[in-house]
This record gives structure tokens, sequence and C-alpha cells, in this order.
């Protein structure tokens, strides 16, 4: 069948600056959230874990009273380290999509496009968020039916979503990176194990940083976690503190982000080399 | 910047590559003319694919340069990629998406307007004999299904040059010859200049105007297929040409990786 001739210049005009680079950017994240629309599943085995969290350690911890906690229940103050834990599990294995599409020729074919490098970065990060915030309401209503107290507020919300969403940009981009440095499944898998745990433990998600040894709590606090779960944790529970304040929890964690953007858009071309 | 049509849209100049001390491409001169088909012959190891991927942006050059539809490849490569279109070897179309969903992607990637975008994409449907399938998850596809829809996908933004990559690796005879008959009418349509590489000889008869042996990262022929044919002997065939000038089999030779690489294409074909 023959097709309908048409001009062959692809100069097309822009309705506003930036709008291709927006539109090129979303483009990355709707194919892969239209394959979590095709296949759901990965969503539900990501809830495992949080409540194994909360229904076991933090029902046995609850009954210590050994941790300060400043004021607030152990299982309230780990429920807002548990959500960071789970944005960040889910975030940090992100990378492998990237090998594993490398192998199949998908990445290929996006890097001959002319989309921006950093719109191939951005575009994975927020795919990650959208991940991120389905655990974001999983564990809500697990902390409801715990009896948690929760701030049920708009701002509050709306700024616990901000921080989720941060979180997860900033562990998938980070495992992003990760990927195109080590290029290959077998070894991802063992990094990404390597590096977990560390992460968890060198952050103030299950126990807070005065309970820390100096050398660890100087580690947390360059740790971007340590910032997310501060956020969380003001935001999410009635009565809790915060330690770094706001400002700073947000602050710290938009420059981690932007490095890692900065470096990922560098290392992304050469997952192909 | 573009100076206009030019006789040859591609201008390979002195394009070298390295890996350590291994030369994989050999400072290549070469030109491909316009509106015609460009084969790429020779041995696994050859250094086919390592110039394929320079060419497409996708590898870093480390000396010489190429002139794409009048871009200078190491100068302007985001340039250069709006004028070309990539079918790799590997059966690259997203298995988790729908054929409709890949050629949407693209085609935002390549940021088309909505209103061309339907149009663009409904048609490549239809005339790759998808519109069918266009709702049903790639991975349910058959092999030349995907190859028809991968090509489809690399047309979408009307490239100058459409690189391939063995483009009918794995595929049964008669799905073979249904995506050259896509290939010889979508040069027809748009004056696509076409580069492919391959192995198969019948495909290189069949659709190249110009037949390129390389062989150790450099040309060791150029010319068309059947003067190349009249140079090795009466009644030669391109395989005989082939051996000619590599003074190899097609079977030998390549490394461990390139043989996983396409048994694994072979086997996703099915």
């Amino acid at each position: 069948m023959p097709l309908a001739h048409e001009s062959h210049h692809n100069e097309w005009v822009e309705p506003f600056p930036g709008a291709n680079y927006l539109r090129q950017t979303l483009a990355v994240a709707e194919a892969d959230i239209r394959k979590l629309i095709h296949d759901p599943i990965e969503l539900f085995t990501r809830m495992v874990q949080p409540v194994l969290w909360l229904l076991i350690f933090g029902q046995v911890f609850n009954r210590t009273r050994a941790i300060p906690t400043g004021g607030i229940s152990y299982l309230d103050f780990m429920a807002p380290g548990i959500l960071a834990q789970s944005v960040l599990f889910g975030a940090i294995f992100y990378g492998i999509s990237l090998i594993w599409e490398r192998d199949l020729g998908i990445v290929q074919k996006f890097l001959v496009s002319p989309a921006p490098r950093s719109t191939l970065v951005l575009g994975r990060a927020i795919s990650s968020t959208v991940r991120s915030l389905c655990q974001m309401v999983f564990v809500y209503l697990l902390s409801y039916l715990l009896h948690i107290q929760l701030r049920i507020e708009i701002l509050a919300l709306v700024g616990v979503v901000l921080a989720v969403m941060l979180g997860s940009a900033i562990f998938s981009t980070f495992s992003l990176i990760v990927a195109c440095l080590v290029k290959s499944r077998e070894r991802f898998m063992g990094i990404g194990q390597v590096l977990t745990m560390p992460l968890f433990f060198a952050s103030n998600a299950i126990y807070p940083l005065t309970l820390m040894p100096s050398w660890l709590r100087v580690v947390s606090k360059a740790n971007p976690l340590s910032y997310q779960v501060d956020a969380l944790r003001t935001l999410m529970i009635v009565g809790s503190s915060t330690s770094f304040g706001l400002g700073k929890d947000f602050l710290m964690q938009f420059i981690a982000f932007a490095v890692l953007v900065a470096v990922a858009t560098k290392l992304y071309p050469t997952i192909v080399t | 910047m573009e100076t206009g049509p030019e006789p040859n849209v591609i201008e390979v100049l002195s394009l070298t590559r390295r890996y350590g001390s291994l030369v994989a491409v050999d400072h290549l001169t070469f030109s491909v003319a316009s509106g015609g088909t460009f084969g790429l012959l020779g041995p696994n190891g050859a250094g086919k694919s390592t110039l394929i991927k320079m060419l497409t942006t996708l590898l870093p050059v480390t000396e010489g340069t190429a002139k794409i539809a009048g871009f200078d490849l190491v100068k302007h490569p985001e340039l250069v990629r709006t004028k070309i279109g990539y079918v790799s070897q590997m059966l690259s179309a997203d298995g988790d998406l729908t054929g409709y969903e890949n050629l949407l992607i693209s085609a935002k990637l390549y940021g088309m307007p909505r209103a061309e975008r339907s149009r663009r994409i409904a048609q490549a449907l239809e005339f790759m004999d998808l519109a069918h399938v266009g709702g049903k998850l790639v991975r349910q596809y058959s092999g030349g299904m995907i190859r028809r829809l991968e090509i489809a996908q690399s047309m979408l933004h009307r490239p100058s040059v459409l690189f391939m990559d063995e483009p009918s690796v794995g595929l049964d005879p008669s799905a073979k010859r249904s995506v050259w008959e896509r290939i010889r009418e979508l040069r027809r349509e748009f004056g696509t200049t076409i580069l492919m590489t391959t192995h198969d000889m019948e495909e290189a008869d069949q659709l190249c105007d110009t037949v390129a042996v390389m062989h150790r990262g450099v040309l060791a022929a150029m010319d068309t297929p059947a003067a190349l044919k009249v140079q090795v002997g009466a009644e030669a065939s391109l395989d005989d040409v082939f051996i000619h000038f590599t003074g190899a089999t097609i079977s030998e030779g390549g490394e461990l990786r390139d043989a996983a690489r396409t048994r694994i294409t072979s086997q996703r074909v099915g």
C-alpha cells in the first residue's frame, strides 16, 4: 500500500521552550510505566518486606523501650524508616533493567535517537518514583492498621510524596551509575547486595543518630537516606522531632540528586561500548 | 552545517577505532551514494559492527571522522542522530510493550507532535502489515513481525540513512523475503540510503547495489556485486567473492561473543 507523501523535514515547532525535552523525558518514563501496567506483579512482591519489618521487627522492638525515640513509640519511630527502606530497596536494583535492555538492544535504540542523554536518565528516575509512590500508599495502609500515629494533613502528605519521590530518584540514579560501571548482571547483583545493607544500617532508619558511635554518625550524615528518613519522620508522624531540619533534609537530597544525574548522564552512553 | 543535497550521503574519512593495541577499524575511507543500498560483508571480527556503532554515534571514534547527511559525526553527533535510523542485529523491539507502544515511544523520543505521531504510527503499522496486532505484546510476535516492527520504528522519523545490522539473521525464508520486500519499498518511497551488514550472500545480491568486503579493519574490495563477481572469475558467486577477499569461509572465525549473540537472536526469532 502506498504511503501518503509528506514533507521530509522533521523541524517541528515546539509549543513552548523545553517542550521537546519534557516530551522526551516523559517518553522514557512512559515506556517503563506501561510495562508496569502490563505486568504489575513486581509491585506486590515489594510489599512483603515492609510487612516483615513492621510486623515482626517493629512489634518486638516496640516492647524493649531501649531505643530513645524522642517521645514517640518505637513503631511510630521506625515506620518512616521502613518506608524509606522499601523505597531504597526498590530503587537500588533498578539499574539492572538498563543492563538487561542493553543486552536486548533497547538501550542502543534510545541512544541513537536525538533525545539528550539527560532525558534518558531523568526519565528512568521518574518511572522509579512512580513505583515508590505505590509503596508509599501501601506503607501508609499498613501503618494505619498498626495504629501508628500518622499525620493526615494535606501539606504534610505532599511533603511525604516529595521526599519519597526524591529518595527513589536518588537511589535509582545511583543504581544506574553502578550499572554503567559494572556492565554485567552478575556483577551488578553482587554489588547491589553489598550496597543495600550498609546504606540502610548507616542511616537513622531504625535507630537515632544519637545512639551511634561517632564514626558511624559521620557516615550517616553523608548518607542521603538519613535526610530522607528525617524528612519522612517529621512529615509522617505526629509528635516527632527533626534532627537536621526539613530545609536541610530537602536541600541535601536535591544536591545528591543533581550530582548523581550529572554523573549518570556522562556514564550512560558507555553502557553500550 | 548542512550544505544542500550532496551526491554522497555518507563520507567516511580515515575513520579509526582502537581497543588498546587492537585496531578494529583501520583508517577507513569510503563513501555511500545517496539513495543506494550499501552492503558490508566480512567475517566476524572484521570490524563491521564497530564501524556501524561508530557511524550510529554509539561508540566514540578514536581517529578520523565521517560526514552523514551533511553533519560531522565527531563534531555534531546530536545532529547526525536526527538523520539516521538504526535496526540492530538483536531483536530490539521491546517485548514487554505492544507494537503500537513501541512506535509511540519512538515517535515521542524524536519529538513528533501528537497529530503527526498518530498519522505516522497508523501508517507504519498498516505498511508493515501489523495493524491487526498493534495492540498485542511484541513478545507474542513472530521473528519476522518483530523485524518489520523494528524497521517501521527506525523509519518513523524518515531518516536519510538507515543502518541495519544483519536485518534477516535467523529468519525463515518467507519471513526473510517479506522483510526484503519492505526494505525495497521503503527505499522507493522515501529515497532512504541503506547501509547494512550481512552474512547472507543472497541478501547482499538481492538488495545491495554496492558491496564492500571488510577484512581486519579495512575494506578489501568494494564494487557492485556483478563487478566483484567478474573480478573473482567467471560464474563466481558472492560466496566466492567473500572467500576470495577474506581468505576465510563464512562459518569460520569470529569471537565466542558474536556467535553467542547470533544464537540468542536466532532463539528469540524462534
